[in-house]
């Protein structure tokens, strides 16, 4: 509504000086302008992740819970996360695989932690639209994405299907030998 | 909506809309170029704070919805939750819980506007009843809302209110089993009033629509009360009452920043800030200041059922206003009769509130005891509101009836824009 | 007349207004000693060591039976809080947080098992609660139900000073007052004592029983500031820590309410300016 008042006073009136009055209507709308901008600010932050939300954002993890060849997944911020204990096999699987072309080029040694190979932990959604893809499916011994078709190795990296990136590597740290720190 | 359209599509798409849904021209006719009598004082910028307010609650309110929990057993701790951990949560619910004091604040001037300066007769009866449906919606609205913390006061507000209810008789006890949803106030009843507390505002803003509607097509009254006869009385909406009307907002918010920030658990009560527990009441419960008038008639009268009654007849009055008040003289600044009733009407609703806010049998001068009527003392706030209950349904029962048809009334200007050259040129 | 009238408006408005406050003073208690708190005023904000100290009262003296169950440890490092520290704006990292958390034992379940387990808590955890649940801290109270203290000093009509009054008002019961079992004689506890009072019936006492015992004495509690540990500075520390408990986010609201009144005060002179120019050539 107030957005017209500027227009109103174009005709020159008598006495006072035009410029001047222009001034203080575009000033006044200004304000109110910048004032209804930042207001928009609280209303748009508070869909962001809340305090308790945020707190919650690390998990530790016991792994001598995972025997060798078997995948354990736990809830990580609300996704899925797969942590698998992996056999001499699937690891020379993946290694010899380093030199095939990919879509998102990675060698198996950059997804795992030094001396550390046997234990691959990736996020447990498919980097296509985040369905949660199931090991032992397709032609690369690793998962399977059953919505649309997406096929990943035994380092999770993407070989065939829609899927444009690797399963996503979390940040973690071993605190021992056997107990993982993610987030 | 009112005369002929003065919209000049400018450009072809202007043109190309305007011929299939003309809401440009709406706007313009409605908000722009719409004629408004030039002696508006600031009691007529109310109307532009309430949209203000109800724009506010609504936003605000849908936020609030997107983190609580409506049930028994998580209402209280998500409203914490929005207080301590959602971003900006305590200025939102803040904004909501204050925000709400402020629109009955508005809605108050503007209904007293209103009836000082006859704003509600002939021809804007029906704006003036759209106005009555809105308040009692505010009311309904108001009161759920206050149920929706789950804490003690909400939770023994509503088993009050309710029980109210039970004072019909025969179907009573069936209506207010039917309003809990159970043998007392639980879980569905806070489910139920969450889903219309949701509700109501956008039905608000429906009838605030007709209400604009019925005031743009019977037009604005002013403080003289004289129609507007020519261009010479009027100016255009825009940019003359729009600016107003900023200015107006502005200084309103100063209010309302000042509670949100500064003061913002003053309007409330302590005892909100425990959780529900059916089986204490807190010492003291009271209602929400805007319900306090009402509270006292309510108390005043010693029946249950009669009490309700009063209470509901103490708003019925408002709707029954335009055909009591008999007068042909719109606005009171030429009836300095009604004017000191409409004073003493102003001090009673004030002390009506005050004797909401206290217990009924505390002495009104302390340390003073006179003697027992009706089983309190005289010198007691239940008679005060008994006494002040009366005058309230005499100013309109009685005083409007009555003074419209035996009063000396001023003379009326004869236009707005000449009100001194008229008050001469016409007696009686 | 109108100038009247908005005048008479105003001060009805004042009186509806302040017309809550008395009403709902405590039925027969004192009214509570004021307190200056560092928090009240526009720019009111916490005192850091206050709130540490007040924090170490909680823990070593009320914790046994009251809960605090809204307020997380991490809260104890967000801005405004006890332990906030400039180098940890988040509050989840920072080591004092940490270690207070470490020290508390939560409720968990194993997630291999399924078995009821304690564990330390993190700082995302909630303060635990003494008691199980109402029934086992009744149980342990003589059938008071020591209240949560996360909203305590807003969920009274007096706030902080309210707590503080409690605190340090234990006195000797006069004569002709028959205190029951488990019951202490407050002259700031809200109560109705006409029924224990064998004195002159016009002058009943000011108070009520309250089933705490006096909780603080003289160097109860050891301030790791050196500040002399009396039971006035343990109340008033206390109660500072609750009212933070309560309202963490005061500073924050105090602080943007006041840039927010500084801007509405020059958009409403701006405002003025505009609308006296729209309408400078029009009598009205």
């Amino acid at each position: 509504m107030a957005d017209t008042a500027v227009g109103a006073t174009t005709e020159p009136e008598h006495g006072s000086d035009p410029s001047r009055r222009d001034f203080i209507h575009i000033a006044a709308l200004a304000a109110a302008a910048g004032g209804a901008a930042t207001l928009v600010w609280p209303f748009i932050d508070q869909m962001n992740p809340s305090a308790d939300t945020r707190a919650l954002a690390s998990t530790e993890f016991d792994l001598t819970k995972v025997a060798e060849g078997q995948q354990v997944t736990i809830k990580w911020r609300g996704k899925p996360l797969f942590v698998r204990n992996r056999t001499k096999a699937e690891i020379a699987k993946a290694v010899a695989d380093d030199s095939a072309s990919m879509k998102d080029p990675a060698t198996d040694a950059s997804r795992v932690k030094p001396g550390k190979a046997n234990w691959l932990i990736v996020g447990g959604n498919c980097t296509h639209l985040g369905c949660v893809p199931t090991f032992g499916g397709g032609e690369y011994g690793g998962w399977f994405c059953p919505c649309h078709g997406s096929v990943y190795d035994t380092s999770g990296r993407i070989r065939k299907g829609p899927a444009p990136l690797n399963l996503v590597v979390p940040e973690y740290a071993f605190l021992t030998d056997t107990k993982v720190k993610i987030g | 909506m009112s005369g002929h359209s003065t919209y000049q599509p400018k450009t072809g798409i202007e043109r190309w809309l305007d011929a299939r849904l003309p809401i440009v021209r709406l706007g313009y006719d409605s908000f722009v170029d719409y004629p408004t009598p030039r002696n508006l004082n600031y009691w007529w910028t109310f109307g532009g704070i309430l949209s203000l307010c109800l724009a506010s609650q609504l936003i605000t309110g849908i936020i609030l919805v997107m983190h609580y929990t409506p049930s028994a057993s998580g209402a209280f701790a998500s409203v914490e939750h929005i207080m301590r951990d959602v971003n900006y949560g305590w200025l939102i619910r803040y904004m909501h819980a204050n925000g709400a004091s402020m629109f009955f604040i508005a809605v108050y001037i503007h209904m007293l506007r209103g009836l000082y300066y006859g704003s509600y007769k002939a021809p804007r009866e029906v704006l003036w009843l759209l106005g009555c449906v809105i308040y009692l919606l505010m009311m309904a609205t108001a009161f759920m809302g206050y149920v929706l913390p789950w804490g003690q006061m909400s939770f023994h507000g509503a088993v009050v209110i309710t029980n109210l209810f039970g004072a019909l008789p025969l179907v009573g006890e069936s209506i207010t089993t039917w309003l809990w949803g159970g043998f007392a106030v639980d879980n569905p009843t806070l489910n139920r009033f969450f889903s219309l507390h949701y509700l109501l505002p956008f039905m608000i803003a429906g009838v605030v629509i007709l209400h604009i509607w019925a005031l743009h097509v019977v037009g604005q009254n002013n403080p003289t009360g004289v129609d507007p006869k020519s261009k010479a009385d009027t100016v255009p909406f825009t940019p003359y009452a729009t600016v107003k009307d900023g200015f107006a907002m502005s200084v309103f918010l100063i209010l309302f920043a000042f509670f949100v920030f500064y003061m913002p658990n003053a309007l409330g009560h302590a005892d909100n800030y425990v959780e529900a527990n059916p089986l204490v009441t807190p010492a003291h419960i009271v209602p929400e200041w805007y319900f306090l008038p009402f509270y006292a008639i309510l108390r005043a009268v010693p029946d249950k059922l009669m009490g309700v009654l009063a209470m509901f007849g103490a708003i019925a009055c408002l709707f029954a206003l335009p055909w009591l008040d008999t007068s042909k003289v719109r606005s009171m600044r030429y009836r300095p009769t009604a004017k000191i009733y409409f004073v003493f009407f102003l001090v009673t609703c004030c002390v009506l509130g005050v004797c909401g806010a206290k217990l009924p049998d505390d002495p009104v001068i302390p340390n003073l005891t006179t003697f027992q009527l009706m089983g309190s003392d005289m010198n007691s706030f239940v008679w005060l509101s008994r006494v002040a209950s009366l005058y309230y349904f005499a100013f309109f029962l009685v005083v409007l009836p009555v003074l419209g048809l035996v009063e000396k009334t001023l003379p009326v200007p004869d236009s707005i824009a000449s009100p001194a050259l008229s008050a001469d040129a016409h007696k009686g | 007349m109108l100038r009247k009238l908005s005048a008479i408006a105003a001060a009805a408005g004042l009186l509806v207004v302040g017309a809550n406050g008395p009403a709902l003073a405590a039925g027969g208690a004192l009214k509570a000693k004021e307190v200056h708190w560092s928090f009240e005023g526009p720019f009111g904000t916490f005192d850091q060591a206050q709130l540490q100290r007040g924090f170490k009262v909680y823990r070593e003296v009320c914790s046994a039976c009251h809960s605090l169950k809204l307020v997380s440890f991490r809260n104890l490092g967000d801005k405004g809080g006890p332990f906030y520290n400039e180098k940890y704006p988040n509050s989840n990292d920072n080591p004092w947080v940490k270690a207070i958390a470490k020290d508390y034992e939560v409720n968990d379940i194993d997630g291999e098992t399924g078995d009821a387990i304690k564990r330390p808590a993190t700082s995302a955890d909630r303060f635990p609660s003494p008691f199980a649940n109402e029934a086992a801290a009744r149980a342990s109270n003589g059938g008071a139900l020591p209240p949560d203290m996360s909203l305590l000093a807003k969920a009274r009509e007096e706030g902080p000073d309210h707590i503080y009054s409690v605190v340090t008002g234990y006195v000797d019961a006069p004569k002709g007052l028959t205190v029951p079992t488990g019951g202490h004689y407050n002259q700031y506890f809200a109560g109705d004592l006409t029924s224990a009072w064998r004195g002159d019936p016009k002058h009943v006492p000011p108070g009520g029983f309250i089933a705490m015992a006096p909780p603080l004495k003289a160097g109860l509690v050891t301030f790791d500031d050196g500040v002399k540990s009396t039971l006035n500075q343990q109340a008033e520390d206390v109660s500072a820590f609750l009212m933070w408990a309560a309202e963490p986010k005061l500073e924050e609201r105090k602080q943007t309410g006041f840039a927010v009144l500084i801007y509405l005060v020059l958009l409403s002179g701006l405002l003025y300016a505009s609308y006296k120019t729209v309408w400078k050539n029009e009598s009205h």
